[in-house]
């Protein structure tokens, strides 16, 4: 086989030295109504071309950016990844190694981890970072856990209903079946109504929930419900998009308490769904309850800079069932490649990134709405990359269906998170989106006949 | 301080009890045994003051690099006062893990607990047996 | 030869007004940011970030790699680790246009593709496993654990029992017990027996009528297949309990021995372990899970079904437990499992497994004469030493040695692990090394036992770094550049 390295002869060898006739002798300590007495029904072997082969046909039978203008996002989205994050980050000694538990040759990861959770404080204004989680939703799962097992306060969780919907399952997953009590804030027009925050949040809260902007795109008002949340001793976790940070205020700056994000728009790909980059900072009180890896600078014995994975017995390797969380992997390779383009983009970068999604979103919101059958929703308020439409025919499956025909992946039906807006769907616009492609979806959408006739018809 | 009239925890933890305004009140620490075998300590959680403890339960937590030991409460009652500079001076613990080394007072509401400590002779033989 | 300055830290290489993008102008008519969005929501600075420029940025993370062991440049004989070599053609495949670019909520007609190697994916786990249903949803082994042991609970629900109990070997690995206790049960800890299962007499002690689950790693953290795990597994499903298998050491038995058939009602795999995911310093990993039948309707949401020859998404799963986590999985990380197992075929799989065993039977063979293995002549997969007689006799630790081993070009062994073993040595070769290195690690291995012992308290003395001061890291955290408490 392909990977394996004992010939006939080297199996031989090593058998005698153990001092048993074949290999099976080896599995004997297995009884034998427990084996497997045939092979495994799986696909035949594949040589490396065979295997390509394969892969490719896979591969185009999907659409994707490459192959179609992605207008796409609900928090995964479609952003440039510079060559420069690929080239560093497919170094194999940075992806073929293992998590840094021996601090003497793993240096560079160590470094690297630090510099990150640097970086992530700079990002984010807060006091902490740890060294990375799975990706946004579990990261704000674990701030909620968090949040519960730190200090004396309520024991409810308020989650405004602009939070990401998978992020509000995934909630409802960890804890309502331990039987904490998430209470949920409808948000009808899109936004946090601060009269409701204020009117939900009382002494028996534990943390509130906001994402900012939020899932439709929308700037909520943080600083004012981390006031209401803070009058009430209640911690404030935002999610937030790292990108919109080039421009929006931090978490840090709004009074979040802790702050959780999905990563992977910071150099890192798509691929469908994950894997991702779980963000979490926090402020200091929290040091000792953080889940995670925690990278600390130290001196070696000859007192030289360097540093090691600390903090390590909120860990379950060392604290088992009494670990501030299960957590044991996280996500250094996703980390160092956050790094790398921050590294690159620095603050200048950082800010036109923003500044180009944010002007081209608001271009193709007036754009797009200027389609006949499709209108604005909650365009009253404040956003940064994603905005909401309503399709005033009723038909948005088969609008966005026609739009792929014509070679765009034009928008997120939202019927499937929220019932209630079964016509409408959101749309997202990155920096890479072209003027030329968002005249071009316009366009599209304009020749989309109703009752679903195509264009091509 | 000496330590021939202290009692001693089969988790390592050491009691002084004295009468004070008609209370009870008992002085806890770390045995200099213990100590020693936590090594290089990084880290005490103390107890909240007010807090009401049971004997047995855990009441605290001290750390060193790679393990982590829960302090076990000697006696139930009230936390009334507890070491706030002891965090920051942990090393000063290999040194007196009795006078200064306290970690909390608990005033005592029940102390039937009492007569399952031992002396310093059957907390010492204790040691010696486990190694 | 290194490179000092490179490798001082961004911020320090930082230097006003460079920078390593030139991003394209607008090319839609720009309007004023405030006219866009209120200047209350606007940072007033900018962020603090370095600024650098590209070559500057190559050189740091460059020279910051090559201070870094790792699996294409080392042997990694790092017991419960699985440091197997990592295929190229994997990374490749796994970045192909239409694979790494998809996004989590194109319509299913344009993911047919991506769908079906999921769907392919979740099959061919379940045939390895024994177990019929699966959920590729999990982002790690111990996100899988926890995922699993939420069906459980939603199980034990619909079916109106209130079992509290989830019991583990004390030689398990932490995150057993640590998910236990997320998904609201209570951890118990069960004793090994001096031969490293599980103690027969403590497992029926504690076996009650509210166990939920029994969570066990067969093989075990000591490498070794667990005898009577027929007999615990009918004593757990008597009483209605759920037998967990943690996958971690998969790689001993695959094509040999399936969970399924060994009693496990739900395991997870580990595929950067068992099936060559790279490791990426600490993550990603996978954490797919495997349940029976009767587990099935609880799994997380969605899993791939297919009709006729159209793949689907099903969401429609009304006992699921709901989601775990945010989109479909750690697809990445799946693609390079799929490629794996592809690449081996049924018999080529079995390959892996017994070539991983005869390679840890072979230096458990030449260790044993210098580092007593206490538990057993024979092991699986992996093996575990001790140092417990050098350090009586001489003071020398399991962690002077794997720090010398640094020194002579090896990664350490898995030292202090599983806890039960004192002064453990826990050696998992992996099928993907030579005999040549095997026995240039034995000799090595040897060598370091006889030498002085002073020298081995300081090692490692030819890093880039000699032992860091883990008690001032602990102490006084400094968690990043420009802030370090005191």
């Amino acid at each position: 086989m392909t990977y394996l390295y004992n010939t006939p002869d080297d199996q031989a060898a090593m058998l005698k030295s153990i001092g048993v006739e074949s290999i099976e002798e080896l599995f004997a300590t297995i009884p034998s109504d427990l084996r497997l007495k045939r092979d495994l029904d799986l696909p035949p072997m594949m040589g490396e071309l065979e295997l390509t082969q394969h892969i490719s046909a896979l591969a185009a039978k999907n659409a994707s950016p490459a192959t179609h203008a992605c207008f796409l996002g609900g928090g995964s989205y479609d952003h440039f990844v510079p060559a420069v994050v690929d080239a560093l980050a497919s170094r194999g000694e940075f992806y073929t190694s293992y998590t840094p538990y021996q601090p003497e040759v793993s240096q560079g990861n160590l470094q690297a981890m630090f510099e990150y959770q640097t970086l992530i404080c700079d990002l984010t204004g807060m006091d902490l970072s740890n060294a990375s989680l799975y990706d946004g939703g579990s990261a704000l799962a674990e701030a909620v856990i968090m949040a519960l097992n730190t200090g004396k306060r309520g024991e409810k969780v308020v989650v405004l209903g602009t939070v990401h919907p998978e992020y509000r399952q995934i909630l409802q997953t960890y804890f309502t079946h331990l039987g904490i009590e998430i209470i949920e804030i409808p948000c009808v027009d899109g936004v946090a109504d601060l009269a409701k925050v204020e009117e939900t949040v009382n002494s028996d809260t534990n943390c509130v929930v906001v994402q900012s902007p939020n899932f439709f795109g929308g700037i909520e008002d943080v600083a004012a419900i981390a006031e209401i949340a803070h009058k009430n001793d209640a911690v404030v976790i935002q999610s937030f998009d790292p990108i919109s940070l080039g421009l929006l205020k931090r978490p840090g700056d709004l009074g979040a308490d802790i702050a959780v994000a999905e990563g992977h728009s910071l150099g890192s790909p798509m691929q469908y769904g994950g894997p991702y980059l779980g963000i979490m900072a926090c402020n200091e009180q929290f040091v000792r309850r953080l889940p995670g890896r925690i990278v600390g600078q130290t001196e070696d014995r000859r007192g030289k800079r360097c540093w090691v994975l600390t903090l390590q017995t909120r860990e379950q390797h060392i604290r088992r069932e009494k670990a501030t969380s299960n957590i044991c992997t996280n996500q250094g390779l996703f980390a160092l490649r956050a790094s790398i383009y921050m590294a690159l983009l620095g603050p200048g970068g950082m800010k036109q990134a923003a500044t180009l999604c944010t002007q081209k979103a608001h271009y193709a919101q007036t754009k797009l709405s200027e389609v006949e059958r499709l209108e604005p929703v909650f365009s009253s308020n404040p956003f940064f990359k994603e905005f909401v439409l309503r399709d005033t025919q009723g038909n948005v499956e088969g609008l966005l269906a026609e739009a792929r025909e014509a070679g765009f992946l034009g928008g997120i039906p939202l019927g499937q998170f929220f019932p209630e807006m079964d016509d409408c769907f959101l749309v997202c616009v990155t920096e890479k989106r072209t003027k030329s492609e968002i005249d071009a979806l316009a366009r599209t959408f304009s020749l989309i006949h109703s009752g679903g006739s195509t264009i091509h018809a | 301080m000496s330590t021939d009239n202290l009692l001693f925890a089969k988790t390592h933890e050491w009691v002084k009890v004295e009468e004070s305004d008609g209370a009870k009140i008992a002085t806890v620490g770390i045995s200099a045994h213990a100590i020693e075998a936590l090594n290089d300590l990084v880290y005490l959680e103390l107890p909240e003051v007010g807090k009401e403890v049971t004997a047995g339960e855990s009441f605290g937590e001290i750390e060193s690099v790679k393990a982590v030991s829960d302090i076990y409460a000697p006696v139930s009652g009230e936390v009334v006062e507890a070491n706030t500079a002891l965090p920051d001076n942990l090393d000063s613990l290999h040194q007196d893990a009795y006078d200064n080394g306290w970690i909390a007072k608990i005033k005592i509401s029940d102390d039937s607990a009492l007569a399952s400590l031992m002396d310093k002779a059957g907390y010492e033989k204790m040691c010696a047996e486990e190694g | 030869m290194r490179n000092q300055q490179a490798t001082q830290l961004l911020s320090e290489l930082s230097r006003p007004g460079r920078t390593a993008v030139s991003w394209p102008a607008c090319d839609v008519p720009e309007q004023p940011l405030e006219d866009l969005i209120p200047s209350n929501f606007l940072a007033s600075e900018a962020l603090k970030l370095p600024e650098l420029t590209e070559g500057e940025v190559v050189r740091h993370y460059t020279n910051l790699s090559t201070k870094n062991m790792s699996v294409d440049t080392h042997y990694y004989p790092l017991g419960s680790c699985t440091m197997k070599y990592n295929p190229k053609r994997n990374e490749r495949l796994a970045s192909m246009p239409g694979i790494v670019d998809l996004h989590p909520y194109q319509d299913e007609s344009t993911l047919q593709g991506m769908l079906q190697l999921l769907f392919e994916l979740q099959g061919i786990f379940s045939e390895i496993s024994g177990l019929p249903a699966c959920s590729l949803q999990p982002a790690a082994g111990a996100h899988g654990e926890l995922a699993a042991l939420m069906v459980a609970a939603k199980y034990f629900k619909s079916i109106g029992e209130d079992r509290k109990v989830v019991l583990a070997p004390d030689s398990s690995h932490g995150t057993n017990p640590a998910s236990a206790q997320m998904a609201g049960f209570k951890a118990v800890s069960i004793k090994s027996d001096p031969n490293g299962g599980v103690d027969m007499e403590d497992f029926r002690k504690k076996l009650t009528d509210d166990i939920a689950v029994l969570m066990i790693t067969n093989p075990s953290t000591l490498g070794l297949f667990e005898k009577n795990i027929r007999e615990i597994a009918d004593a757990v499903h008597e009483k209605g309990g759920l037998i967990y298998l943690d996958g971690a050491n998969m790689n001993a038995i695959l094509g040999i021995a399936r969970p399924g058939d060994f009693g496990a009602d739900m395991m997870h795999y580990n595929p950067h372990k068992t099936f060559s995911g790279p490791h990426g310093g600490g993550g990603p990993g996978a954490g797919p899970i495997c349940v029976t039948e009767a587990l099935e309707p609880f799994l997380p949401s969605p899993v791939v079904t297919k009709n006729g020859d159209t793949y689907k998404l099903e969401f429609d799963r009304p006992q699921s437990i709901g989601r775990v986590r945010s989109f479909f999985g750690n697809v990445g990380v799946l693609v390079r499992a799929y490629c794996y197992i592809l690449s081996h075929g049924p018999v080529g799989l079995r390959q892996v497994s017994e070539n991983a065993v005869l390679n840890a039977n072979y230096l458990l063979s030449k260790v044993k004469h210098f580092l007593p293995v206490p538990r057993g002549e024979r092991c699986m997969h992996e093996f575990v030493a001790s140092a417990s007689k050098l350090k009586q006799e001489r003071g020398i630790t399991a962690m002077d040695i794997g720090k010398r081993l640094l020194d002579y070009g090896f990664h350490a062994p898995t030292v202090y692990f599983p806890l039960t073993i004192p002064e453990a040595i826990m050696v998992e070769p992996t099928e993907t090394e030579s005999k040549e290195t095997l026995d240039a690690f034995v000799e090595t291995l040897f060598k370091i036992t006889e030498e002085d012992a002073a020298l081995l308290h300081d090692a490692p003395h030819t890093t880039p770094i000699s032992r860091p001061n883990e008690v001032q890291a602990a102490r006084s955290p400094c968690l990043r550049a420009d802030f370090c408490s005191t």
